[in-house]
């Protein structure tokens, strides 16, 4: 397909682009912008991290997992395009100097791309803006220092008058229409039909996970559809009773609704990934690509979610839970997507427990989602959630059962005992044991009651 | 003077602009070539039948090589030639390459190297360190075993006897850049290597072996890597090997680096040990005796086992006087990837061990572990001053296990300085109320001192050459044998530089290193850059300014004492000359501009078979004081403090050494926490990318973070009286773990004897144990 683009603020108009070249790769083969590093090739490092505005902001992004046909329509920034025309330096490029943040210098390019994009979003919280850029020389104490320093200056004005209208309003990268192998539809109607006719293609939102398939297991891939043009995908409806949330929200518009709707979910979802991954991933891909260790189905599983499926005109609800029938194996059928997911509105009661062998951009070991509700001292309402646990993401039924209509107490989470054999026998594997997750998502319950308790229970509160 | 300064990294702006050219950056000739390793799929066994035809009939192939198509050397081992670049038939790890893909793109070469069809005969594998102790599988003919004194009586006599295992796993070094090489064939048979390498000097041995040339015909530049901490020291031998061979073969640049996978499962990685303990104490906690046997997977070939296994012996004490002792010491060959040098060589690993037996005395007698320790130190003896009488009233010798004496044992003043600072007292108290009042959270407060002994341990490397140009404009070209890895180590050596000329630091030109510039240099390891790369380059640089002085003196018919340079500026008696026109002076009078520096450390005498002598020119010491919190629910945990308090004698750059001991510190953290390497049953690496090998992120650092440099030189005649501060900081990381022993203590009445990495798993399985009484 035929695509356009500002490159540090210059236009750049490719035709015939293969969907499976990376931005990464024609940045450091094909341009010659070799500032831009590979450190992992699957969005676990942040070495390739650049700086991609479009009208919905300024967002960090692995270009290692990165397509090109993404990236039409958008500027992009990579470390070489951040110092001013007449070569002044960024303010977080200054501080980085003054405060030793580089010592080996090979991450720096990717630490100094997302260090802009937060300065550009007025973004303070660099654990959450940095997570997802590993540095192995420094321990990361200057680079904080120097994130801190740059805090109060002035972003440089190139970074913020990019002139992405004259990139939406033609060139080769404006609309075209869906036809042939790669396509990039511009709405869900589009989308659905040329789907349902290339039932075996793949379709790719935020490619963190198909990135992967690419990078990683060197597939190509015959036919595609990027989904990230169909705008109708990523509305976020809100009623009384419902929230819709587009299949193409991404995680990281995701999080202030949830930070207002049930608080613990929005904070688990900033462990999701990293700041890149969570502005590319988008919720219908977590749910889609059915692993047994994304974050998002036990959470929204929980919370009563409903899945709404399409295919051609065809469409379809059905409970979220129902969609993962077991490993590998989602109630899909060939050309059919998912077009949103849809929550009941609640009285917050959702606790969302994420278990990993680091706190940051790990996949989790255990993902325990508890959303009971007590009335009177008596638990009346249980709906209880686990990622990592079973070969999908499932519900702890047996708990549930164990807890309803039971008093509100301690005996009663430890009467659930037998309960959790029941609903699972989990694998041991690198992240954690059979036992260590059996224990620890039991736990998870008595966590949830001494949260609702008010004690104090996350070591994540707690300051030196 | 320019030395002192704590002036950023000479690379720092082009760290941050993205111009900092990494070997996988440098602009490549069209037509160049890229290269990947097929590799292994079984963990021992042999070759049966190799079916390579998909692959060379894969897209972009123009070549594939297998051990028979080698031309010279099929050997690319630093030392035993026993480590093929191609495995010649048999096998001996999962990851082994097996052969060799060339192609007109990287991406190309990848996907063709996983279209071989090979059969194989598979052995029985060791992967363990029971399954290497069963079948006797090791690289020297038994264990190697140093002792002093009688420690079988001292522990027999002694009031109180423990003993204890611990599991220490490895530890992948995630360099953020990985292997890479290039090789640009030249005229007649010359070749050019760019190797992201730590030892440009192997390497250019290592080729021109490949290519049976005389090592004249090969020159290996290196300007920097991205990352090395010892995990670029020797494996990137293959990769320049490789990409040299094919050059030689094809005519055309090749070009090679690992993808970040291939990097994982093929290269070595920190040694894992066991380390049992034996130990006879006294009721106010004085070690009388000790045994420690020590049992490490070397891997399967043999690399830098025997050196590693050595330094861990050798680190056995740390900073403890341990008058009694006996080190067993087990160097097994196991089918894994041969483990190589990591940051600290081994020195970690017996630390660790005498650190978890000073925690466990400690919690066998109830005492403060700090007190413990205190009290086992080496006498206080700074400025080789007569050792004092100990606290126990005993005069102790003061001599390592291997009989070195420590002349210079700061630890105690040290110590109390950061326990001050640290408020150690009050917050030891702070911790036991939080603990007494909390029974989901628990926090633990851990201490470490190091005393890391400075010099390669095979004493011929301890050598080093720079060459120093004066230009007519008075600009200086620096070189010397040492690699920057980001350590700072360029800019330390300009610092010299500059100091010895009187010059500011931008008339010094910093450039890569280079065989053709220096020869015969050893690798930059053993925290040595800055020791001896220093003192070479002031050595060469003194050779000029005297030349320099002399002749000013003479021309302006002076003495030459009076000469001085200082200020961009020379004194000769009444005149002053700006350097650049003394420069262009001397030379009109045709005075050499030019000079090489040789430096080699003095007062080294080891012999590693009787373990005796002084295989260290001096000691670097620090000290580190952890607070953690941990989740008795889950086992997770967080630093929430750390206070350093760090030897770098007197620093040359206080700044890098702060920067040095900052990320050792979380690096060593990591190690002893979060960074797990895990091996199935059919020996293959499960954690082969940072999606499951975890190494500390951004929000893994302290929360509080204290760190110091100790005012102090070293009584040691270094280059401006430094110490060398690579490897030390890494082990002050051992106070975290020690935190998380503590704050799991808490749990129960036993002693938590925590492995390592302490995951939150591990955590929370000692808990289970304490907490069943178990």
């Amino acid at each position: 397909m035929d695509i356009t683009f500002l490159l540090n603020g210059e236009s750049v108009e490719l035709r015939d682009v293969s969907p499976t070249v990376t931005l990464l790769d024609w940045l450091r083969n094909d341009c010659g912008l070799t500032g831009t590093k590979e450190g992992c090739n699957e969005g676990d490092c942040g070495a390739c991290t650049v700086m991609v505005q479009d009208q919905d902001g300024n967002r960090a992004l692995n270009a290692c997992i990165l397509f090109l046909p993404q990236l039409n329509g958008k500027s992009i920034r990579t470390v070489e395009g951040l110092a001013s025309p007449t070569g002044d330096l960024h303010p977080v490029q200054q501080a980085m100097i003054d405060h030793h943040g580089s010592q080996c210098g090979f991450c720096t390019p990717g630490f100094v791309a997302s260090m802009a994009t937060a300065h550009l979003n007025g973004d303070t919280d660099h654990a959450t803006a940095l997570a997802g850029n590993l540095c192995r020389c420094t321990g990361y104490a200057p680079i904080l220092r120097a994130a801190k320093a740059a805090e109060s200056l002035p972003a440089p004005a190139h970074l913020s008058d990019f002139i992405l209208p004259e990139i939406l309003a033609g060139g080769v990268g404006g609309s075209q229409p869906p036809t042939g192998d790669t396509v990039q539809p511009e709405t869900a109607d589009e989308l659905a039909a040329w789907y349902a006719a290339h039932p075996q293609a793949t379709l790719i939102a935020g490619a963190t996970d198909v990135g992967l398939w690419v990078t990683k297991q060197l597939r190509d891939l015959p036919q595609v559809a990027f989904l990230n043009r169909c705008a109708d995908l990523q509305q976020i409806a809100e009623t009384d009773d419902t929230l819709t949330i587009g299949a193409g929200i991404t995680i990281a518009r995701l999080i202030p609704v949830m930070d207002r709707l049930h608080p613990s979910l929005g904070k688990m979802l900033r462990r999701y990934g990293s700041a890149q991954v969570r502005a590319a991933a988008t919720i219908g891909g977590n749910i889609a690509n059915g692993s047994p260790i994304g974050d998002g189905p036990p959470a929204l599983i929980a919370l009563g979610a409903t899945l709404h499926l399409r295919h051609g005109d065809t469409r379809r609800q059905i409970p979220l839970q129902d969609f993962f029938l077991e490993y590998g194996k989602q109630d899909r059928a060939p050309g059919e997507f998912v077009d949103s997911v849809s929550i009941p509105k609640q009285p917050d009661r959702l606790k969302c427990y994420k278990l990993s062998k680091r706190f940051d951009q790990d996949i989790s070991a255990v993902c325990g989602c508890f959303n009971i509700t007590v009335t009177d001292g008596t638990v009346t309402d249980a709906r209880i959630a686990f990622g990592g646990m079973a070969g999908i993401p499932k519900r702890a039924t047996h708990v549930e059962t164990a807890l309803i209509g039971q008093p509100w107490t301690e005996d009663t989470i430890a009467a659930t005992w037998d309960a959790w054999a029941q609903d699972f026998t989990p694998m041991s594997d690198m992240r954690a044991s059979t036992q260590y997750r059996q224990e620890t998502a039991r736990n998870m319950l008595s966590r949830y009651f001494l949260d609702d308790l008010g004690a104090d229970v996350s070591v994540q509160e707690v300051r030196a | 003077m320019s030395v002192t300064k704590p002036l950023p990294h000479d690379a720092a702006r082009l760290h941050v602009t993205g111009q900092a050219r990494y070997v996988d950056d440098i602009p490549t000739p069209a037509g160049t070539l890229h290269l990947a390793f097929g590799l292994s799929t079984i963990p021992a066994g042999r070759i049966a039948t190799m079916d390579l035809t998909d692959v060379r009939q894969a897209p972009g192939v123009v070549a594939v090589l297998t051990a028979e198509d080698l031309p010279f050397a099929n050997d690319v081992s630093p030392s035993a030639h026993d480590e093929p670049l191609l495995s010649g038939g048999t096998v001996h790890y999962v990851g082994q390459p097996v052969f060799l893909v060339i192609a007109r793109s990287h991406l190309a070469a990848r996907k063709a190297a996983r279209k071989a069809a090979i059969s194989y005969e598979e052995t029985t594998p060791i992967l363990t360190i029971d399954q290497a102790l069963a079948a006797n599988s090791r690289f020297e003919e038994g264990p190697r075993i140093y002792i002093r004194g009688d420690p079988k009586t001292a522990i027999a006599a002694a009031a109180r006897v423990i003993e204890g295992v611990l599991e220490l796993g490895g530890q992948e070094h995630f360099y953020l850049e990985g292997q890479a090489a290039a090789a640009l064939p030249g005229e007649d048979g010359d070749m050019l290597v760019h190797s992201s390498t730590q030892h440009p000097t192997e390497i250019q041995h290592k080729v021109a072996e490949a290519l049976g040339v005389p090592m004249h015909m090969v020159r290996v530049e290196t300007r920097r890597m991205g990352g090395g901490f010892g995990g670029k020291e020797s494996q990137g031998n293959a990769l320049a090997c490789a990409c040299a061979i094919a050059a030689r073969l094809t005519g055309k640049p090749c070009k090679m680096r690992y993808d970040r996978d291939d990097d994982m499962i093929i290269t070595g990685k920190r040694h894992d040990f066991r380390i049992t303990y034996r130990v006879g104490f006294d009721d106010d906690g004085m070690i009388h005796g000790i045994e420690f046997n020590q049992m490490t997977r070397g891997g399967w070939a043999q690399d830098l086992t025997l050196p590693v296994a050595d330094r861990a012996m050798l680190h056995a004490d740390n900073a403890y006087y341990l008058p009694h002792v006996r080190i067993e010491s087990h160097r097994l060959r196991t089918n894994t990837q041969s483990a190589t040098a990591y940051r600290g060589f081994g020195g970690p690993q017996g630390m660790v061990g005498i650190e978890r037996v000073m925690d466990h005395v400690a919690h066998d007698l109830g005492m403060d572990p700090v007190a413990l320790r205190q009290r086992n130190y080496y006498d206080a003896v700074e400025g080789g001053a007569t050792p004092a009488p100990s606290i126990s009233g005993k005069m102790k010798d003061n001599c390592t296990p291997y009989g070195q004496p420590v002349e210079d044992f700061v630890l105690h003043g040290l110590t109390a300085q950061l326990l001050d600072s640290a408020d150690y007292a009050a917050r030891r108290a702070a911790v036991d109320a939080w603990n007494a009042a909390n029974p989901v959270l628990k926090k633990g407060l851990g201490f470490s001192p190091v005393k890391f002994g400075i010099s390669f341990t095979l004493t011929h490397l301890n050598q080093a050459g720079a060459l120093v140009h004066v230009y007519q404009d008075g600009s200086i070209h620096l070189n010397h044998g040492g690699t920057e890895m980001g350590q700072g180590l360029f800019q330390k050596v300009a610092q010299v530089a500059a100091s010895r000329f009187g010059v500011g630091m931008e008339t010094i030109r910093i450039t890569a290193t280079d065989t053709a510039k220096v020869p015969n240099t050893s690798a930059t390891a053993a925290s040595s850059g800055s020791d001896l790369n220093g003192m070479a380059v002031k050595t060469a640089c003194d050779t000029i300014r005297e030349r320099m002085a002399e002749f000013l003196a003479g021309y302006f018919q002076t003495d030459r004492a009076t000469v001085q340079f200082a200020d961009d500026t020379v004194r000769i008696g009444d005149e002053a000359l700006p350097f650049a026109k003394a420069a262009q002076l001397c030379y009109e009078n045709r005075i050499s501009l030019s000079a090489t520096g040789f430096y080699k450390t003095p007062k080294l005498a080891w012999d590693r078979i009787k373990g005796e002598g002084r295989p260290f020119f001096y000691f670097a010491y620090g000290a580190a004081l952890t607070e953690v919190i941990v989740d008795t629910l889950t086992g997770e945990n967080r630093i929430l403090r750390a206070d350093i308090l760090h030897d770098a004698g007197a620093s040359l750059n206080p700044a890098l050494d702060i920067g040095q001991v900052e990320g050792g510190y979380v690096q060593g953290a990591g190690w002893l926490t979060t960074e797990e390497l895990v091996w199935d049953d059919k020996g293959r690496l499960r954690t082969h990318a940072p999606s499951t090998y975890k190494i500390p992120a951004f929000s893994d650092q302290p929360q509080v973070f204290n760190v110091a440099l100790w005012d102090g030189r070293n009584v040691e005649d270094t280059i401006y009286r430094s110490k060398a501060v690579g490897e030390p900081p890494f082990m002050l990381g051992i106070s975290a773990w020690l935190a998380l022993s503590n704050a799991v203590a808490a749990c129960g009445a036993d002693y938590p004897a925590l492995d390592a990495p302490a995951t939150a798993e591990r955590v929370l399985t000692t808990i289970g144990k304490l907490r069943d009484g178990v």
